[in-house]
């Protein structure tokens, strides 16, 4: 590697491809209907170790993808979304782990989803791709270690969306992970929380381009899209968040227009927010991954919390923030009190911030409990740091 | 405060056998926690409610669960824990009763360490200077004390008698000369703090549904 790269980043990073479950072993929906051929999207940092020991799976949320650390090019302006997260040094330290980043399946950023070529037909899926679950996307992610020899992950570590992955991860694959760190998720969607998503949805299929989800080479429903993304970035940020970022500050005028253009610096920025989500994400996409989060219920298919999450056998650090209204704390303590009933190691943070639900994504606290949560474990386990080549 | 941590905590390690199922409520930074991990190879949980305080444990390697302990004892079903510690904390729950029958739910067995308020050294700063008594350990004043809900040995001798509590060991310890055990007689004048090993009385307390 160059030693053109920041202390502390990763540096340049690429974004790589496996394909498997080619048909006929394609993969077994939990909603029916099968898969194949699958392609994951990913990225990874770091070295892994001769006992192929050090290996950390990051989960991505609703909108996020693999590039979660470094940057694409010496000139990319925007590094992964985790990026102070993760590099030599850094919490979740490159020097030490194996950090893997898949792009989940349903997505639109290199994983097969609802925008990818149905081989069968030569034409994208549309919406004649099959509805997908987080267990789906979870045993998907369970054939890309199975390629890369990686039996046992150290740790995995998810917000939002990504904190649902987590939690699969430990009942359906209770052996194959020593740590889960599911952060400002829950167990199972609120009503409310499906209510946001379907807002979005319906936003989508009401615009005129949508047409059946089949517009692949036409217009896209841009504006379907961009109206569902603003909706997300209501739910994303607290009520105090906003009032610092825009209060009722106008913008590019000094009076209020007594018209319905936009008058307040809060609407321009969820239509910023808007157009900008529909350059880089696909509409059906959206469909997918938000009715995925929606079905997804931990606690079936016994009913129970409790006994679902019996099967789980790693240790857990449950985080949560205090602002988050969109995923809150009380449905963490939910996870938190189904492990303690289960006898199961846990640590529960409930963070301090006012930033709500995007607290995730900011630097802060998490960082810090996530590093130490991390050396503890490897130190305890005896994971060994990548020899220095 | 030092002397006494050390004293108390002593104490402490010396009720609970090796590889225990230990649950510390009020676990501050995880300092007993820890030895008792080390120590005793206890497999151990931390309940607090402070921000570094959970920093400080997570950082330790402890599992630690942010929280209230007047209600953070809620989720642990009955008898899940082998011994249930409250360490210098009793003064600071809002509902001490509360917290006593659920530590004794879920715990086997209980430990309580608290400050006697009948110390002579608190009788006498009260009776000589006629303010609230302040001593190493309970350095605040009246107007920004947590320490909510203050008894004295004879206090607590009363009411785990009055509730049937069984009161299985006491412990006296005074901080003087480095901290050692207190083993003369009339400890609610002469002892500054107090160990006691509980259990529920006959029947026991059970989560109600």
């Amino acid at each position: 590697m160059p030693h053109t790269r920041q202390p502390g980043s990763v540096g340049p990073v690429k974004k790589q491809f496996h394909t498997f479950c080619e048909p006929p072993h394609e993969l077994e929906l939990e909603g029916g209907g099968r898969l194949g051929p699958i392609t994951l999207a990913y990225e990874t940092y770091g070295r892994l170790n001769r006992e192929k020991s050090n290996a950390i799976l990051i989960l991505h949320a609703l909108t996020g993808d693999s590039h979660a650390a470094g940057i694409y090019a010496e000139d990319d302006p925007k590094p992964g979304w985790w990026d102070y997260l993760i590099g030599p040094g850094r919490p979740v330290d490159t020097d030490k782990y194996f950090v893997i980043c898949s792009n989940v399946i349903g997505g639109c950023q290199g994983s097969t989803g609802p925008a990818s070529v149905n081989p069968a037909t030569g034409r994208p899926y549309g919406l004649t791709f099959p509805v997908i679950t987080v267990n789906d996307m979870v045993r998907a992610q369970a054939h890309l270690l199975d390629h890369m020899g990686i039996d046992r992950l150290l740790a995995v570590l998810g917000g939002s969306m990504g904190g649902m992955q987590a939690l699969v991860w430990s009942v359906l694959f209770p052996d194959r992970i020593m740590a889960a760190i599911p952060i400002a998720t829950t167990a199972k969607h609120s009503p409310q929380q499906i209510a946001f998503n379907q807002v979005g949805r319906a936003a989508i299929m009401a615009d005129s381009h949508f047409n059946g989800g089949d517009y692949y080479g036409g217009e896209i429903p841009r504006s379907g899209l961009s109206l569902a993304r603003m909706v997300g970035h209501i739910t994303y940020r607290s009520d105090e968040a906003m009032h610092e970022r825009f209060g009722r500050k106008l913008r590019g005028k000094k009076a209020l227009g007594y018209n319905f253009g936009i008058d307040f610096e809060v609407e321009s920025f969820l239509h910023y927010q808007g157009d900008s989500f529909v350059e880089r994400f696909d509409a059906n996409a959206y469909l997918y991954i938000t009715k995925a989060i929606d079905y997804f219920d931990l606690s079936m298919p016994s009913g129970s919390l409790t006994a679902e999450l019996a099967r789980a056998k790693c240790k857990f650090l449950v985080v949560s923030f205090s602002s988050d209204w969109l995923y809150p704390p009380y449905q963490s303590k939910e996870v938190v009190k189904s492990l303690l009933v289960n006898g199961i190691d846990a640590t529960y943070c409930e963070i301090e911030t006012r930033f709500g639900h995007d607290a995730f994504l900011l630097p802060g606290e998490m960082d810090t409990i996530i590093g130490n949560f991390l050396a503890n474990l490897a130190s305890r386990g005896g994971i060994k740091a990548p020899s220095v080549s | 405060m030092s002397p006494l941590t050390r004293i108390d905590h002593s104490v402490i390690l010396g009720l609970i056998p090796h590889g225990a199922r230990v649950l510390d409520l009020g676990c501050g930074d995880g300092s007993l926690l820890d030895k008792l991990v080390r120590e005793r190879g206890v497999r151990g949980t931390g309940i607090e409610i402070d921000d570094a305080g959970v920093r400080d444990c997570i950082a330790k390697g402890l599992p630690v669960l942010q929280g209230d302990i007047d209600e953070g004892l809620r989720d642990f079903p009955d008898g899940s824990i082998d011994y249930v510690i409250l360490n210098q904390t009793i003064q600071a729950a809002k509902k001490p009763v509360v917290v006593l029958q659920e530590m004794l739910r879920v715990g086997r067995k209980g430990i309580v360490g608290f400050p006697n308020f009948a110390y002579w050294r608190m009788r006498w700063h009260l009776l000589t200077r006629g303010r609230m008594p302040r001593t190493d350990f309970l350095h605040y004043e009246w107007y920004d004390t947590p320490n909510i809900h203050f008894c004295s040995i004879r206090d607590f001798d009363r009411y785990c008698e009055k509730t049937g509590i069984v009161v299985e060991k006491r412990i006296f310890i005074n901080t003087g000369g480095g901290g050692k055990v207190y083993g003369g007689g009339r400890p609610n004048l002469f002892a500054e703090n107090a160990v006691y090993l509980l259990s529920a009385p006959p029947g026991g307390f059970r989560k109600e549904d």
